[in-house]
């Protein structure tokens, strides 16, 4: 199991700066998903991005790893990815081959939906073959046995049966079992970033659990870093050191997973956990968060949450706050939040009923 | 029905208001290629008024059979479905089409349970004037209205004309629960309700839930695979862990949830992820079993049909009896050979094993 503290190390793997994503719309008019996302990701980090849906999550996710759909584009931002051999890549100026070898080899996505992302016709063994064969080492064309080994440990080590899985058509196996595939898949080449969309979510508990897992131990092993997008806020709980709080299209909150568990400071964060019955012990008070999260293409001015927000007032209207430092810390791990009146936002939990 | 079995009454214990739906032994057989399925195995559960009964498992283990069952939507191979008393199937047209009106249906995808082309006005007068209790225009537009408020959509005169696509996931939802309380149900079955919808709207819906619940006096049927959904909707009602078609243990909520007695109810809370860094690392790899794996209904194991996952199983025993859903204090049961062994209320019995019946 990792500690919540994140491991310290010299500079970030991956370095965010002012990132911006459109999408264009039907009327020809662009609206911005991801408007201005700054954040620096050291080795072996998990960080969670979390919050409602359309908040703009998988959209910075794809972005990372310039997998967005032909209607989105990047005007503006930079993303640096700093290699195992110290050499530094700008993600956004890679030309199509070197995208192609630099994903997979350095960086990897997990996407939602496990059974999308197989070609339902291929055989597992055939389409892991087909990963290590594009990337072949050194120029040499990898055995058939080879091709078997290393699927086969990579298998192993997300506690899957080689000689029952390699054979197998996707529609075979189970949905924990194709989301563990998955992961193996993703780390065929031993990638430094792995960035995983929902991996947990539609599956059962017990699954839910063997992936949870099966991520925990790979981690420990394999010391990769983690962008994890969730709306499950006990996944991140469970499975980030660092925990981002989106609202429409920016990072709101951030901090170690201590920080924004324990003690949130944006009142957006406070609602969001708010919401989230926890299994064990008494019952506590939920509330939801009045409102719905705003249209993109029509933001209110200042601060996005502001008409949502308990503690709104004028000055929130008038200006759109920037991440404002409540902890400094080290490797990327200062608990910062996005409102003017953090001071004023405490977070207790309130018990209803006990056992 | 041609079931013999005397059923005891479903709960033991507690003053408890007359149940508005009784299940008594139910089962169901679905045929397939590979033979016949029971999803569901001889199941007792009961729902009074205001009374909230969760059922909880993993996906397949007959949550959703057993409502559908609850709800008329299919006959039991085995057992009987009674409301107020009497047998679903064998009353009259009537008798039926009032059973229908007071226990109502809500699906897990209001994407796909609203009709695409009827605004949400239409949706909900059809059931209204279906059963005569919409006077006239004016009053379906009032009724409709007025349905929305209960829910909380507000102001309903702007929702009224719109479509589902022109409405988020969980006002979809809210006008699904509009239009199931369209007929003053007096049972609400609940198929994951809540599950696809985003973590705040989720329990605004919950809570939503809670006042026709408290208020109205409505019972539900919950179903869920949330433990901690579970535990927030259903505090003072009561929880049935379902495994592979049967019901394993059964329980006040608050008593489940905080002290499991069944290894799979166990294996369960340990698998859940707390939103809390602290406590959801002290959580058990694979929930502490000895399989993550679910062994299919077509081919179920012997005995007990838990012991190939089962951290207390004992050869011998589970893998050869079956064991029954047991009470082991004064309102809960328990099927395990183990743990009911420990109860007090034990009394041992030679029992007759395998899975025929």
């Amino acid at each position: 199991m990792p500690t919540t503290d994140p491991p310290k190390t010299d500079g970030p793997i991956l370095s965010v700066r002012d990132l911006h994503v459109a999408y264009k719309t039907g009327d020809g008019k662009t609206v911005e998903a991801v408007r201005g996302v700054d954040f620096d990701l050291y080795p072996n980090q998990s960080l969670a991005l979390v919050g409602e849906s359309g908040c703009g999550k998988t959209t910075l996710g794809l972005g990372l790893l310039r997998l967005l759909p032909k209607l989105g584009s990047v005007p503006k931002g930079s993303i640096t990815f700093n290699g195992r051999d110290g050499s530094s890549v700008d993600v956004l100026a890679l030309r199509k081959q070197e995208l192609r070898k630099w994903r997979w080899r350095d960086a990897a996505m997990v996407f939602q939906g496990a059974m999308n992302s197989f070609n339902p016709v291929l055989r597992i063994i055939d389409q892991m073959g087909d990963t290590i064969r594009a990337h072949p080492d050194g120029g040499r064309k990898p055995s058939k046995k080879e091709i078997w080994e290393r699927s086969a440990e990579l298998l192993r080590s997300v506690r899957l049966e080689p000689n029952r899985v390699l054979p197998s058509y996707p529609h075979e196996l189970s949905g924990g079992m194709r989301q563990r595939v998955l992961i193996a898949m993703s780390l065929l080449l031993d990638p430094k970033l792995l960035i995983l969309d929902e991996p947990t979510t539609a599956l059962d508990i017990l699954t839910q659990r063997a992936i949870v897992d099966v991520l925990h131990e790979l981690r420990a092993e394999r010391k990769f870093a983690m962008v994890f997008i969730s709306h499950d806020l006990a996944i991140a709980a469970e499975l980030a050191d660092r925990v981002a709080t989106m609202y429409a299209g920016k990072i709101i909150e951030a901090g170690t997973a201590r920080d924004i568990f324990y003690g949130p400071r944006h009142p957006y964060t406070v609602g969001l956990i708010k919401a989230v019955p926890p299994v064990v012990g008494d019952l506590p008070e939920l509330a939801s968060i009045p409102g719905a999260p705003p249209s993109l293409s029509n933001l209110p001015s200042g601060c996005s949450f502001a008409p949502r927000c308990e503690f709104a007032e004028d000055r929130c209207t008038e200006r759109d706050p920037e991440l404002d430092a409540i902890t400094e810390r080290s490797a990327g791990t200062t608990h910062a939040a996005a409102c003017l009146r953090w001071e004023d936002v405490t977070y207790e939990r309130k018990v209803v009923e006990r056992v | 029905m041609t079931d013999t079995v005397v059923h005891e009454d479903p709960e033991p214990g507690k003053d408890r208001p007359a149940p508005l739906i009784t299940l008594r032994g139910v089962s169901q057989t679905f045929k397939s290629k590979k033979g016949s399925l029971k999803a569901v195995d001889d199941v007792d559960l009961s729902v009074g008024p205001g009374e909230v009964l969760c059922l909880v498992g993993e996906s397949g283990c007959g949550k959703t059979t057993t409502a559908r069952m609850a709800a008329g939507l299919a006959r039991p191979s085995g057992g009987t479905v009674e409301y107020e008393g009497r047998d679903i199937w064998s009353m009259s047209k009537q008798e039926f089409a009032a059973y229908r009106k007071s226990v109502q249906y809500v699906h897990q995808d209001p994407y796909a349970s609203l009709n695409p082309i009827r605004d949400i006005h239409r949706t909900l007068v059809t059931p209204l004037r279906k059963h005569g209790m919409a006077k006239g225009r004016k009053d379906g537009w009032d009724q409709s209205a007025k349905l929305l408020e209960q829910v909380d959509l507000t102001p309903a005169e702007s929702y009224l004309p719109k479509f589902p696509h022109q409405l988020s996931g969980g006002q979809r939802q809210r006008v699904a629960v509009a239009r199931a309380l369209s007929l003053n149900p007096k049972l609400i079955i609940a198929d994951e309700s809540t599950s696809m919808l985003d973590v705040s709207i989720r329990i605004g819906m919950l809570n939503m839930l809670g006042k026709l619940r408290d208020d109205l006096g409505v019972g539900f049927l919950f179903i869920t695979h949330d433990l901690a959904i579970a535990k927030y909707f259903g505090w003072h009602g009561r929880i049935a862990v379902m495994y592979l078609g049967r019901v394993v243990e059964f329980g006040p909520t608050p008593q489940v949830i905080n002290d499991p007695q069944h290894p799979y109810t166990k294996a369960l809370l340990d698998a859940v992820p707390e939103p809390d860094p602290d406590l959801t690392r002290t959580k058990k790899a694979g929930g502490g079993l000895r399989s993550s794996e679910i062994p299919s209904l077509a081919d179920l194991p012997t005995g007990c049909s838990f012991h190939p996952r089962c951290p207390l199983h004992e050869a011998d025993t589970c893998d050869v009896l079956r064991p029954e859903l047991e009470a082991v204090s004064a309102d809960r049961k328990v099927s395990c050979h183990v743990v009911g062994r420990a109860s007090p209320l034990h009394v041992p019995a030679p029992r007759t094993g395998g899975n025929g019946e």
